[in-house]
């Protein structure tokens, strides 16, 4: 399958390796990834911070770069759910309704990568290897906007010799929420600090997630408290295998 | 009063205000309706009595069952276990003769004097298993709302065919015009570290006499 | 009289419980600060949710329950006129009288009218969101007039001279022992060998009470819900205050939000399902009452007031009605689920919210009653977790409107300033950059100058403002050698 990858502007400017990941994993698969040089960003920063008459180019901007393709991946849940949440109400709060139609069209191929690999690709044991103690920490909005449910899980649970183990509270959120972090920080530290504890009470090497941002916020956290945990994208473990791991 | 004028003023001002806010008037959708309204258990049958119970005896009521001959009997059982030191009791208005003929009925006491009764005994007009729930609607045999709020025992008979399953057939069998008062287990309270006390303000025991035919 | 000039009219200032002090994040680093209640909060938030999940999962239903819940709001909010006009007919034909107050001052004006024409001096009250909304209590105080709360919590938080913090369980942010050390101090004539036992509290609550509720000629009251072809009000509960004060005095004063209407008695079958599982945990609350305006039963006997007033309220409710995608929170039934689940209200509790109405609903509501602009730190107090709408019973889109809100926010404030605020520049500059990916890749390759900022570390801990409110707790990453469409333009070799 021909596969445009989205790799949303955090990956690509900070976090390069869940972009090159996600393009190992789905060529291992046998799959075709093609990167659309266009792309910027989904604006999701902007409407979530009510900046939607800035959003309005970037998801016109989106929409014209990702058009062309029949599907689209993401290792990203909250990007995705930008733009199959956020981007056609933009486009309607100014009154664009074709451009509201043609973000519709483009959302209803955008995938976030554990919903591409278990639901499009039909795949969960993906041939990973990754020898290490994960927990996993489901982000809320790959939770609860797109709904993976335990598609993630069931992804890890395949990878070999990996020891998964529960997150306690799993689904309470980190308390990044953009730029929630900045302007609530008090209260976002106050969210972070139960989730460190949770994580640092499973005893796990690694923390993962499918998106970059809650992971920046939760290794942020856990660097400056010099923990043994890192973080890792669920892309960099489902594409580590025996000659190559992160 | 003098504010009926401004209170016009005020009506169409709201109404107004709406009309403004809603513009076009866009039509709303019809509501879905396919959540369960009718049960799946007859009124009265014997497995929803036994939801009945287990609803109730959770919510700390006590459950008293009975025949249709022996109500009197089970209601004086009851109240001689739950006074053991006596105190009046009182009932409502027309409830049967043949269940409690020595009862005082309701004459109209005011709050004061219903403050010296220890119990009261009253009827219901329907009930719900799937949550424990009994109305009263202020017939005769169950009296105005204060006697069953203000002695610390409400004793309440219901008969086996008053018994439904789900909310909607309970709200199908009541009247929307009369006082109604849904009664799921004794008064209480989570309002001290969510833990719930039972008995506050209103009867702090409830005993539900269950009469099968 | 104002003329109506068809704009959308809020509640006033200086008057009620619906503006805090201080911004949100002023108020909740405060609380933050503040270990027991942290715990109080965070220890019956836990136990609340844990009981509502368990009587949700009794029904399986719960999901058609919650989409018929909320067509049905939904479809009421658009005939409100006309569902309002059939209740006031309907509770006038059963004898009871209806007014209209445009606003919280008016409100106040109309029941210390009703009450002054009484005689009496003292009134009891249930629990009512809207009597606090308007700060009814402080009216009626000042001319006079003394009111009791009777909600074990909010009797809790009277007694304490506090404010609520929760509208479901107003004390919810006090604890056993701060309890009994209120009671002991202000409750006269109470046990002094009182202990911290809830029961004890309780029941030292009910001798204190009962005094009141036999002799009190004043009743005062909220709604839950009215039902317009029935003209029936209905008021949920749980410790008998409510029937204490809905049926023993002789004259009822019920201020109730024009929101609060259901169209037809079978509309309230899925209410009475939704709410108490949602709110308290519980299959059912142990006492509803039901009633209309003056009853008399079958034998021509008086039962309860024999005067009974509606008050229908406005205050900044049509002005929520007016927003499209706003006037959702209208549907709201007060059930208090998204607080229990929001992490924002766990940890800030209730007060940081400045409103009456806190948590995420609170977030919503009190910047539409009030205008955006007089609560705008609001529909930021959230990480946009979306907790809340998986909790709500008639499945308020809660995270949206808050979304919705916050572009309110910047389009006034925009319209307002001469000059943008930072922010706003900062916003405009990302969105010049990232329109284009050329200038986007420039700006990508700039910020590698933030490479130095690591140093050997690897990570950044210091930041300017306004980054310095992430690096006060968190590291930062630092930019990588290599973008990943510098690593792909290298390796994949493609045309650009």
């Amino acid at each position: 399958m021909r596969i445009a990858l989205f790799v949303t502007c955090l990956a690509d400017g900070l976090f390069p390796d869940v972009g090159k990941a996600t393009v190992t994993l789905l060529e291992r698969l046998g799959h075709e990834v093609v990167f659309p040089a266009a792309q910027t960003c989904c604006g999701q920063m902007h409407i979530n911070t009510g900046y939607q008459a800035d959003a309005l180019p970037l998801v016109r901007h989106h929409t014209e770069v990702f058009a062309p393709y029949d599907v689209v991946v993401a290792p990203s849940g909250s990007c995705v759910g930008s733009v199959r949440h956020q981007h056609a109400m933009v486009a309607r709060r100014h009154d664009d309704e074709l451009l509201a139609t043609r973000a519709d069209e483009v959302a209803a191929k955008t995938y976030e990568l554990s919903e591409l690999l278990v639901d499009v690709l039909g795949v969960e044991d993906v041939g990973a290897y990754f020898p290490h103690r994960v927990t996993y920490h489901p982000t809320c909005h790959s939770l609860r906007l797109l709904r993976v449910d335990d598609k993630p899980l069931r992804l890890l649970r395949k990878v070999r010799g990996l020891d998964l183990v529960d997150l306690p509270d799993a689904d309470q959120c980190c308390g990044f929420g953009g730029t929630f972090a900045v302007k609530n920080a008090d209260t976002s530290t106050a969210m972070l600090a139960d989730k460190m504890r949770n994580v640092l009470d499973t005893q796990a090497e690694v923390a993962t997630a499918g998106d970059s941002s809650c992971l920046m916020h939760i290794g942020g956290g856990l660097s400056r408290l010099r923990a043994g945990t890192r973080t890792l994208h669920l892309a960099e473990i489902l594409a580590s295998t025996d000659e190559a791991a992160p | 009063m003098s504010a009926t004028g401004s209170t016009d003023a005020a009506k169409e001002e709201i109404l107004q205000r709406i009309r403004s806010a809603l513009g076009s008037r866009p039509a709303a959708e019809p509501a879905p309706r396919d959540y369960r309204r009718a049960g799946a258990e007859a009124p009265g049958s014997s497995a929803l009595l036994d939801l009945f119970e287990d609803r109730l005896v959770d919510y700390k009521a006590t459950v008293h069952r009975t025949t249709s001959d022996h109500v009197g009997d089970t209601v004086r059982s009851v109240i001689a276990t739950l006074l053991p030191q006596g105190g009046s009791v009182l009932a409502a208005s027309a409830l049967p003769d043949e269940w409690l003929p020595e009862v005082t009925r309701d004459t109209g006491f005011t709050a004061r004097e219903l403050d010296q009764f220890a119990g009261v005994v009253t009827a219901c007009a329907a009930a719900a298993a799937q949550t424990g729930t009994i109305v009263l609607d202020g017939s005769p045999d169950q009296g105005r709302r204060a006697i069953t709020l203000v002695p610390d025992l409400h004793v309440c008979v219901v008969r086996a065919e008053q018994v439904v399953e789900t909310v909607p057939e309970l709200l199908s069998r009541l009247d929307p015009t009369r006082p109604l008062t849904f009664i799921s287990g004794p008064s209480a309270t989570s309002d001290i570290e969510l833990q719930r006390v039972e008995g506050v303000h209103g009867p702090r025991t409830l005993a539900v006499v269950l009469v099968t035919p | 009289m104002t003329t109506f000039l068809g704009l959308p009219v809020h509640a006033p200032r200086g008057v009620g419980h619906l503006r805090g002090d201080e911004p949100f994040p002023d108020a909740a680093r405060k609380a933050l600060a503040n270990t027991q209640l942290r715990r109080n909060i965070g220890h019956a938030t836990a136990t609340i949710r844990a009981k509502r999940a368990a009587v949700v999962a009794e029904l399986d239903d719960w999901e058609q329950l919650r989409l018929a819940g909320e067509a049905i709001k939904t479809a009421t909010m658009l005939r409100l006129d006309d569902h309002l006009e059939q209740l006031e007919r309907r509770v006038t034909e059963r004898g009871g009288t209806v007014h209209w107050a445009r606003d919280a001052n008016e409100a106040n004006e109309i029941v210390t009218r009703l009450v002054q024409a009484t005689g009496e001096s003292e009134v009891v009250k249930v629990k009512s969101m809207a009597t606090q909304e308007i700060g009814l209590n402080e009216a009626l105080e000042e001319a006079g007039i003394a009111a009791f709360e009777t909600d074990l919590a909010e009797l809790i938080v009277q007694l304490g001279h506090d404010k609520p913090s929760h509208i479901l369980v107003p004390a919810i942010h006090r604890n056993r022992s701060e309890i009994r050390e209120i009671f002991l101090r202000e409750m006269a004539g109470v046990d002094p060998e009182l202990t911290d036992d809830p029961r004890r509290l309780a029941m030292a609550a009910r001798a204190y009470l009962r005094r009141k509720f036999l002799s009190t000629k004043v009743g005062i009251s909220g709604a839950n819900f009215a039902v317009a072809e029935t003209g029936t009000m209905v008021v949920l509960e749980s410790e008998g205050n409510g029937r204490m004060c809905l049926t023993l005095p002789e004259t009822l004063i019920t201020v109730m939000g024009i929101e609060k209407l259901v169209p037809t008695w079978t509309d309230l079958e899925v209410f009475l399902q939704l709410l108490p599982r949602s709110s308290t945990g519980e299959r059912m609350n142990p006492y509803t009452s039901a009633w209309g305006g003056a009853h008399t039963l079958d034998d021509g006997s008086p039962d309860g007031p024999r005067d009974f007033h509606l008050v229908l309220l406005d205050n900044g409710r049509t002005a929520t009605l007016a927003d499209e995608v706003g006037r959702q929170v209208l549907n709201c039934i007060k059930c208090s689920a998204c607080m229990n689940v929001c992490p924002v209200y766990e940890r800030t509790g209730g007060h940081a919210y400045g409103s009456v109405y806190p948590g995420p609903i609170g977030a919503v509501l009190s910047p539409q009653l009030t205008g955006v602009e007089d609560n705008a730190s609001l529909p930021y107090a959230s990480s946009l977790c979306g907790a809340c709408f998986d909790a709500c019973p008639v499945r308020i889109d809660i995270p949206s409107v808050l979304v919705h809100l916050r572009a309110q926010h910047v389009e006034e404030q925009k319209t307002a300033r001469r000059l943008p605020t930072p922010e706003a520049v900062a916003m405009a500059a990302a969105s010049w950059t990232m329109s284009t990916p050329k200038r986007f890749a420039a700006a990508e390759k700039a910020s590698r100058a933030a490479r130095v900022l690591g140093g050997k570390k690897g990570r950044i801990s210091t930041l300017p403002p306004p980054l310095s409110g992430w690096s006060g707790s968190r590291d930062a990453p630092v930019p990588p050698k290599e973008t990943f469409r510098e690593w792909w333009a290298r390796t994949r070799d493609v045309p650009s």
